[in-house]
């Protein structure tokens, strides 16, 4: 007979948060005994001032990279473009606020605008052209790159325009303005994607492309907006970044934050072979990589040995994510207790 | 006359999976100078048999003999060494590479780590020549030839392994007349060379075109090994499907055919796709259930698939309640209210890891697109209706769909397409690796269905399936349509006569 024998199921697995806020609460012990005011939160004309705020502030560009790289990876594929696409954004609001005296608003759209035709792009070429996610992306990463050197003329673009720098620095109701966009756009994306069908649409591609694609899912079309999205994110996030400096740096903005994204939304739960994916675990893991950052600034470790550490703790998270893992340690646990 | 020597002995092979016997006691022995042919359904251990000979899959029982030597291979490699030499369908070798390198891998001639050019393509040039095949170029890629040409690439490259033992699995499943003919030379050109041929196919004109015996597999257990020529086909044919005929199979007596005046709800005309099915005429009515007929490979998942726009048809067209359509996805069919439960669940049917409710939900869901999001109460709603009505056992809505049996995953797949109301439901292959209470449930629904004015299509390759559950019969036989066939002509052995086709004497 043909082979339908069924694999058991391992036990549920608690959350898969659990270790992500785990090590979130370790730095923060940490944090706090190397500086008992670590949690500590004050106010001053009426906004709130503190680290834990800081770390949300400074994590909000990755926490919204890492929303638009969950969808992604929850298709079975990766977005390499959203760092240039970050640059591409800071760089086209820039242009147009200072070279063209464009209002703020139609400057915000039109940049965003640009990203989200960049994620077009990576869509198409992968849905359309059948492109590896990993190629296409990596196309757009280098062309985005080249893009936000072409329009800013490869310099800095300095603005000087209060009502940009308020989206980056500004306060809203006593909280920094990023947090504000980042709950904004992490609610929208929840009731979007689970009280409506979008989420199942993304898990279904992924879980099983052709089983989708036979059941009557336009798979490609789902394949193709994903990246859309993720490109709407990178715009936000470019925006923000740009806003925080007052400049548009077409060379160091958004940096490897592809590659804290990625890290972010694998720490948070998400697995990158595609299926199920978590909103919330885009969240804590990017919160994961901004409380460690800011750990190793207040302990002062060099910018330029940082990486190791980072990295270190997210194997370690990873490999605790890892049912083998966690399977072996008991066993060794109990070899030396016998 | 004296016995040629047995080439290779394959005696008591046994191959145990999890929970699953793929084979148990089976028998092959091909000789010297000798086609064999290796037959049998879905199912039925050729495949596993062969990766036992070839090193893929390690036996649990029995022995192998090579030229007397009991051989135990572990890997193809250790395999090809013992003289044993597989040529697959999809050709396993490097497309990029010239088609000397191809047959010199891994034995490249030259000294001190330098190639020798030259001698590689004279040697290419040479075996070619052996198999009257000097029309290829050495040079060129492999990639860049036709199937068949890399297989004969592939056939070239055993021989120059010195093998002693040819395994052609599924050889001619892609090839046109004129290329299979060309195939049989080089395969009888061997074989007066003095090689054993093991041949598997889905093709009975073939089998009888060229092989010596035939050994036939059912159900992962040795049927009989028998001299072609004193075999009938019809014979052969019972013996792949595994029973004696029983014409007084059980058949309800109201299924009869739909009248011409019923609505038609689907009309193929000439539906056609190069090397799949040659063009075929199907009219799918209202109070119908169309079986399909025909062996593994005659073209009836392949007929399924140009319907239901899984395949791009090259010619031909589909008329939706008398209007012609365009069906390019199979999108557009769930939109004219096709529905089609694939034979393949796990690859083409369940969202493994998906929960029962989403796996249930999908297709309407689909169907009515991400806006038009059924509530939780309406999602519920259909699942308790269906979990009841088609009685599947599962522990509730949110368990992932995996962990059901074949049977539970099946019914909600049928399930799943029943929820968008179809007009036309394709059912291929609707019970296999199916628990016979299920089975029994599943062919009840198929009842239900047409009663309720479903038009529906049934695939299977179980006459007796088709003949319990059919008012109209389709055959198929070497990817065409041989005849239609109700009411009383429905009957097992006449079926089986049209599948097996060929002259009823031999």
């Amino acid at each position: 007979m043909i082979d339908y024998a069924i694999p058991q199921t391992p036990p549920p697995a608690r959350s898969p948060l659990v270790w992500p806020l785990a090590g979130i609460g370790l730095l923060v012990v940490l944090n706090v005994i190397i500086n008992p005011a670590f949690l500590k939160i004050t106010t001053l004309d009426g906004h709130l001032y503190g680290m834990p705020i800081d770390i949300l502030n400074q994590g909000s560009r990755a926490m919204l990279l890492a929303l638009g790289m969950t969808l992604v990876i929850a298709t079975g594929g990766i977005d390499l473009a959203v760092g240039s696409l970050m640059a591409v954004a800071g760089s086209t609001a820039a242009l147009l606020l200072v070279n063209h005296g464009v209002s703020l608003p139609v400057a915000m759209i039109a940049a965003i605008g640009v990203t989200m035709l960049g994620g077009l792009c990576s869509g198409l070429m992968v849905s359309w052209l059948g492109l590896q996610p990993i190629v296409a992306t990596l196309i757009m990463m280098t062309a985005g790159r080249g893009v936000a050197q072409k329009l800013t003329n490869s310099e800095v673009i300095v603005v000087q325009n209060p009502a940009f720098e308020y989206l980056g620095n500004g306060f809203f109701v006593g909280l920094p303005f990023s947090i504000l966009v980042v709950a904004v756009f992490y609610f929208a994306a929840y009731f979007f994607l689970r009280r409506t069908a979008a989420g199942l649409f993304v898990e279904a591609v992924g879980d099983n492309e052709t089983a989708a694609r036979f059941a009557g899912l336009a798979t490609s079309r789902v394949k193709g907006l994903v990246y859309v999205f993720s490109g709407l994110c990178a715009g936000a996030a470019g925006l923000l970044a740009a806003s925080n400096i007052r400049a548009a740096d077409p060379y160091k903005a958004g940096e490897m934050m592809e590659l804290d994204a990625i890290f972010a939304v694998v720490v948070g739960g998400t697995a990158l072979t595609g299926g199920r994916f978590l909103i919330a675990g885009a969240f804590v893991g990017a919160l994961l990589l901004q409380t460690l950052t800011t750990t190793m600034y207040v302990i002062g470790v060099k910018p330029s040995v940082a990486p190791v550490p980072k990295a270190l703790l997210i194997i370690v998270v990873c490999l605790m994510q890892s049912e083998k893992t966690r399977a072996w340690l008991r066993g060794l646990f109990r070899r030396k207790a016998s | 006359m004296i016995q040629p020597a047995p080439l290779l002995q394959m005696r008591g092979i046994g191959k145990y999976f999890p929970g699953v016997v793929a084979l148990a006691g089976v028998d092959l022995t091909v000789r010297a100078g000798e086609i064999h042919a290796l037959l049998g359904e879905n199912g039925a251990g050729k495949s596993t048999l062969i990766k036992v000979l070839t090193g893929v899959y390690q036996m649990d029982d029995g022995q192998i003999l090579l030229d007397g030597k009991s051989i135990r291979p572990t890997t193809p490699k250790a395999a090809e060494e013992a003289g044993i030499s597989t040529v697959y369908q999809e050709v396993n070798l490097i497309p990029a590479l010239s088609v000397a390198e191809n047959i010199g891998l891994g034995r490249q001639p030259g000294k001190l780590g330098f190639l020798n050019w030259r001698a590689l393509r004279r040697h290419a040039r040479e075996v070619l020549a052996r198999l009257d095949l000097q029309n290829i170029d050495v040079d060129a890629e492999l990639g860049s030839l036709s199937v068949a040409m890399q297989q004969m690439v592939a056939i070239a490259r055993s021989l120059d392994m010195k093998a002693k033992l040819l395994i052609l699995d599924e050889p001619t499943a892609s090839l046109d007349e004129k290329e299979v003919a060309d195939l049989f030379g080089v395969m009888r050109r061997l074989r007066d060379e003095g090689l054993g041929i093991i041949f598997v196919t889905h093709f009975l004109d073939q089998v009888y075109a060229i092989t010596d015996r035939i050994t036939v597999l059912r159900n992962g257990a040795l049927v009989g090994e028998y001299r072609t020529a004193e075999l009938p086909r019809l014979q052969l044919v019972s013996r792949m499907l595994g029973r004696e005929v029983h014409d007084n199979a059980p058949r309800s007596p109201d299924l009869i055919a739909a009248d011409e005046s019923a609505p038609r709800i689907v009309e193929a005309k000439g539906i056609t796709r190069r090397n799949a099915i040659a063009p075929v005429d199907l009219t799918l009515r209202k109070g119908d259930i169309t079986g399909l007929a025909g062996l593994l490979g005659s073209g009836r998942t392949e007929t399924a698939r140009l319907i239901f726009g899984i395949d791009r048809r090259d010619g031909g067209e589909l008329l939706v309640r008398g209007k012609p359509v365009e069906i390019k996805s199979p999108r557009d069919a769930v939109k004219h209210g096709f529905a089609f439960c694939s034979e393949d669940r796990k690859i083409e049917g369940i969202l493994p890891n998906l929960s029962v409710r989403e796996n249930l939900i999908f297709a309407l869901q689909a169907k009515r697109g991400a806006w038009k999001t059924l509530s939780r109460e309406e999602q519920m709603s259909l699942c308790n209706h269906y979990i009841s009505a088609l009685r599947i056992k599962t522990a509730n809505t949110e368990t992932p769909i995996r962990n059901l049996s074949g049977g539970n995953q099946q019914k909600v797949l049928l399930a799943r397409w029943l929820a968008t109301q179809p007009e036309l439901i394709i059912l291929d292959e609707p019970t296999r690796g199916i628990d016979i209470g299920a089975r029994a449930e599943i062919e009840q629904l198929i009842h239900k269905l047409r009663a309720e004015g479903i038009a529906v299509m049934l695939i299977s390759s179980e006459i007796e399936e088709i003949v319990r559950n059919s008012t109209r019969v389709v055959i198929l036989r070497e990817r065409r349509k041989t005849g239609e066939v109700m009411g009383d002509a429905i009957e097992p052995s006449r079926l089986m006569r049209a599948m097996a086709g060929g002259h009823e004497s031999t």
